[in-house]
């Protein structure tokens, strides 16, 4: 139901968006969503930043007014007003004019935070994350292939990723998709993500994790269903499937080029969170301290 | 092992790659020089005995004070020069100013060091300066625990600030999230140094707090009523209680960390079923309200500073200290939005995310309330007035940044980028920082007796703030381009370069501020403009009724309080003679006696601790035995007081034209 109040939101905020996207790049990668999640937080990013500037606006307005009218200057003609402590009407209003703020950030905050733990799809796209030492390596458990630092796609069609880390605690961002998840060892969390138009995506490890953090990069790729398929199935028959070895020198702290594989070893993603490490699969470190 | 092999083994062990030859020559060698210097100056000049006596084993909180306030601004320096390292790193892609492991352990530093040995510090200098004067209170509540406090924490900070020469330094980041800083991921001994110093540091900090909690509650003068005090003197007790509760979280995430790196424990490594987001949990419990132990007092100050400077009465008093209340309340129930990205649920998220939001309306009403001070006052620029008109626009968006954040969704978008860190550092610099650099010039006077130079001060401010503006502005538009914190360098192509390059501007500004400022406490210290009166600022509270600095024993006649703002009343009424002594009534006053034990105590803390971080259990076990040594002769010790004779007191008083006649 889009009543007026909300296309009246709606409208300003998309004003504001137009405005930043005018006076931005499209650097600033926030600002411009490529898919619903993205989309719903800029919304919210957008509403909040309107309210609290209203209520920054006023501070400043009150502070520069109050600075120029009652300085100590000789033949200040303010009043002065030396044991005025108190004044009912104002000390509610000040009480009030937050609380109104808050309620409205408040309202959509909680219903987008409902939303958006929906996958709105009974058959996303699964891809099985695992976070590794500085690297991603992404499992797609029903084509049975496997990428490492890239990923594709399809266009349209909600994808939920399955995360989790055989390393220190990495957290999961593709800012033109949505917002973060972490990647923790021995659990397993999820994060819905949706393309709605085609592009490369640049995604990072937000959460510092060592020396080479910083190029923990990975790219994902939005394609259409057809190129999706095209693609997997390219995978399927060009490249060698992933062996134990493969993956053990994936477990070394390194930075790998980007890779595929036509298929992957069992138990290298873990079934339940809690049977991770049972399986042996420790972290090895390559240098010696 | 062979004398040879355990040699070459001390010195890789003290010396490991990370640690870097400049450190080595300059940090090591120039701090051993420039001990000995000091060491030939006291011995020339005959001094160890006035160090000895006045500084080392004093219990006076006058003199605990200025060495909390020393220790912070020597701390703010190191912290500063990591920041500019930082600054200068990122000031373009690709940039080698410093190699990756370098710049994780020059962040690390940076924020540990900023704040737990440079915030907290301040904070303790002014309470420790001003609290006991307003109060009309002669010493704090436990004199001696006051030492202890101060130099277990000196000694847990130099436990930091040797880790990059010697040993190597910690480099997991100031929160030090598992299993990062476990011994799989960093070995070595740098972690341990961060382990031990917040541990020892943190002892002291929860002695600060009984010590601040007690005093405020008992040791008011007769007839200051828990509402007619001073907003600085509750913000020191809601400040003690803040850490009462805050501490003994961390206490036990560092512990459990600990024992993972020493005793191979499994608390939240990766192998055996560790749980790592039990520490961050830990770690939250304790960091948030630390943020508030960090902003109450600030708030505290500004409470103190703007009825002074408007030369009117605090608008909303109740209104003031109920917030504060509030706060403090509520600070306890919004830990998990530093990770709402750790899969809590929406449940979970929503609760935390409006929790924190709900800070704002106390925040905001102190906000408002401060401004209503100044309305209808007569606002005069000194420079304590300076910082807090330049904390109201700052803190106001770093506050609503905070309730932007605190929108759930809008989070996951600005979870660890730039965003984020432009958030907190415009509430710690511009709440905090601006809050203690205007409490500081504000009570300087009463500390030290001179005042510091009104225009250099004007000119450090200036720019401190300009460039503090410059420096984190654009850090909001990186965190939207998608930068986040901790990166080591970036490449070109992704935005960053020129929103990089002005925050560096920016940091070298605030740099040139901080210069700007020790040459101001210099000059004014080789120029002194003694303040005579003990009132330069026409104040409101107890502390301008005394002679600055304030003689040993505080208040010669312990004031009986009638009213808010007592001074000001006084003067108001005619009555500042009351503070006066005559020949006929002065009494004589009980003082406590200097103390060695407190610098025995850490100085044994800070052995077994060193014992600890290279596994020398050995020293270890020495260290806690000179602990348990010092506690039992602190216990058997004789605690008779220094009697203070009537005629001694009165000649003090005379010196100062406080006597009737």
């Amino acid at each position: 139901m889009a009543s007026g109040r909300q296309r009246l939101m709606k409208g300003l905020g998309l004003a504001v968006v137009g405005l930043s996207i005018a006076g931005c790049g499209s650097d600033y990668v926030v600002l411009h969503p490529a898919g619903p999640v993205a989309q719903s937080e800029l919304h919210l990013i957008v509403l909040s930043t309107v309210i609290v500037g209203v209520v920054i606006l006023l501070v400043w307005v009150l502070w520069a007014y109050v600075l120029l009218r009652f300085r100590d200057i000789p033949g200040n003609q303010a009043p002065y007003l030396p044991n005025w402590r108190h004044h009912r009407v104002l000390e509610i209003l000040v009480f009030a004019l937050p609380v109104v703020a808050l309620i409205a950030i408040g309202i959509p905050t909680v219903r987008k935070t409902y939303a958006l733990d929906h996958v709105p799809s009974h058959h996303p796209l699964v891809i099985d994350v695992t976070s590794l030492d500085y690297k991603w390596v992404f499992e797609y458990p029903r084509q049975h292939i496997a990428t490492v630092n890239y990923f594709y796609m399809p266009v349209g069609r909600p994808v939920l990723f399955q995360l989790t880390a055989n390393s220190p605690l990495t957290a999961f961002w593709v800012p033109n998709l949505g917002g973060m998840e972490y990647a923790m060892p021995n659990r397993v969390l999820p994060l819905w993500l949706e393309a709605t138009r085609h592009g490369v995506f640049l995604g990072r490890n937000s959460n510092f994790n060592g020396i080479d953090f910083w190029r923990m990069t990975f790219e994902a790729h939005a394609v259409s269903e057809l190129d999706f398929h095209a693609w997997v199935h390219r995978i399927q028959v060009t490249k060698p499937p992933m062996t134990h070895r493969d993956w053990r020198r994936l477990l070394h702290r390194s930075v790998t080029a980007p890779a595929a594989f036509s298929g992957y070893p069992a138990n290298t993603f873990p079934e339940r969170a809690t049977q991770f490490t049972v399986k042996g699969l420790h972290y090895i470190p390559t240098r010696e301290p | 092992m062979s004398m040879r092999e355990w040699i070459t083994h001390l010195i890789k062990l003290l010396f490991p790659p990370q640690v870097l030859l400049p450190d080595i020559v300059g940090i090591d060698i120039g701090l051993t020089v420039g001990a000995i210097a000091i060491m030939v100056y006291l011995t020339v000049r005959h001094r160890w005995g006035w160090l000895w006596r006045e500084w080392l084993t004093t219990v006076d909180h006058k003199k605990i004070g200025i060495m909390y306030l020393i220790a912070a601004l020597v701390m703010l320096f190191r912290g500063g020069v990591d920041a500019l390292m930082i600054r200068t790193q990122l000031i373009g892609p690709r940039a080698h100013f410093m190699g990756a492991q370098q710049y994780d352990e020059v962040f690390t530093t940076h924020g540990t060091v900023m704040i737990f040995f440079m915030a907290m510090p301040m904070v303790f200098a002014l309470f420790n300066a001003a609290v006991p004067l307003m109060i009309g209170a002669r010493d704090v509540a436990f004199p001696r625990l006051n030492a202890i406090s101060f130099w277990i924490f000196a000694f847990g900070a130099i436990l930091l600030n040797i880790s990059f020469s010697i040993g190597g330094s910690p480099s997991a980041g100031w929160m030090s999230y598992p299993p990062y800083s476990e011994l799989a991921y960093n070995p070595g001994v740098g972690e341990n140094y961060f382990l031990l110093s917040l541990q020892v540091a943190g002892i002291g900090t929860i002695a600060t707090g009984i010590n601040f909690l007690v005093t405020v509650l008992r040791m008011r003068a007769p007839g200051m009523s828990l509402s007619k005090m001073p907003i600085f003197a509750w913000s020191a007790l809601i400040t003690s209680s803040l850490v009462l509760f805050a501490f003994p979280p961390l206490t036990v995430a560092l512990g459990l960390t600990m024992l993972d790196r020493l005793f191979g424990a499994s608390f939240f490594t990766v192998a055996h079923q560790g749980m790592p987001m039990m520490y961050v949990n830990l770690f939250w419990i304790f960091g948030h309200p630390e943020v508030y132990i960090l902003i109450m007092p600030a708030f505290g100050i500004f409470s103190e500073v703007v009825p002074v400077f408007s030369r009117k009465a605090l608008f909303g008093y109740e209104a003031m200290v109920g917030s504060l209340l509030a706060i403090s309340f509520l600070s306890y129930g919004v830990w998990v939005h530093h990770f709402f990205e750790m899969g809590a649920g929406p449940g979970v998220n929503v609760f935390f995310g409006l929790s924190t939001m709900l800070i704002a309306i106390p925040t905001g009403v102190k906000m408002f309330n401060w401004l209503f001070t100044m309305w209808g006052g007569r606002i005069r620029l000194t420079v304590p007035m300076l910082w807090q008109l330049a904390f109201i626009p700052t803190f106001v968006v770093g506050g609503a940044t905070g309730v932007m954040l605190a929108a759930v969704p809008a989070d996951y978008q600005y979870h660890n980028s730039y965003f984020m860190i432009a958030h907190f550092h415009n509430v710690i610099v511009g709440g905090t920082v601006f809050g203690v650099l205007s409490g500081m010039y504000y009570w300087w006077p009463k500390m030290f007796g001179w005042k510091l130079n009104q225009r250099q001060a004007t000119w450090a401010f200036a720019f401190f703030v300009a460039g503090f503006w410059v420096t984190f502005m654009p850090q909001y538009f990186l965190g939207l381009e998608g930068m986040t914190r901790r990166m080591a360098t970036y490449p070109a192509g992704l935005g960053w370069t020129s929103l990089n390059w002005w925050s560096t501007m920016g940091s070298y500004l605030m740099a040139v501020g901080f210069l700007i400022m020790v040459y101001n406490i210099i000059w004014s210290r080789l120029h002194p403009d003694w303040d005579t009166t003990g009132d330069p600022w026409d104040g409101r509270t107890l502390e301008w009724s005394l002679p600055s600095p304030a003689p040993e024993y505080n208040f010669a006649r312990i004031p009986h309080v009638r009213s808010r703002d007592e001074w000001w009343a006084m003067k108001r009424e005619g009555r500042t003679d009351d503070v006066k002594i005559s020949a006929d009534s002065v009494q004589p006053i009980h003082v406590p006696r200097n103390s060695a034990m407190p610098i025995m105590l850490a100085a044994a803390f800070f052995v077994g601790s060193i014992g600890m971080v290279f596994s020398w259990f050995w020293m270890a076990i020495l260290g806690g035995l000179g602990v348990v040594a010092a506690l039992a002769y602190g216990s058997f010790a004789d605690y008779s007081e220094l009697t203070i004779d009537a005629a001694h007191v009165l000649k003090t008083e005379a010196a100062m034209g406080r006597v009737d006649s």
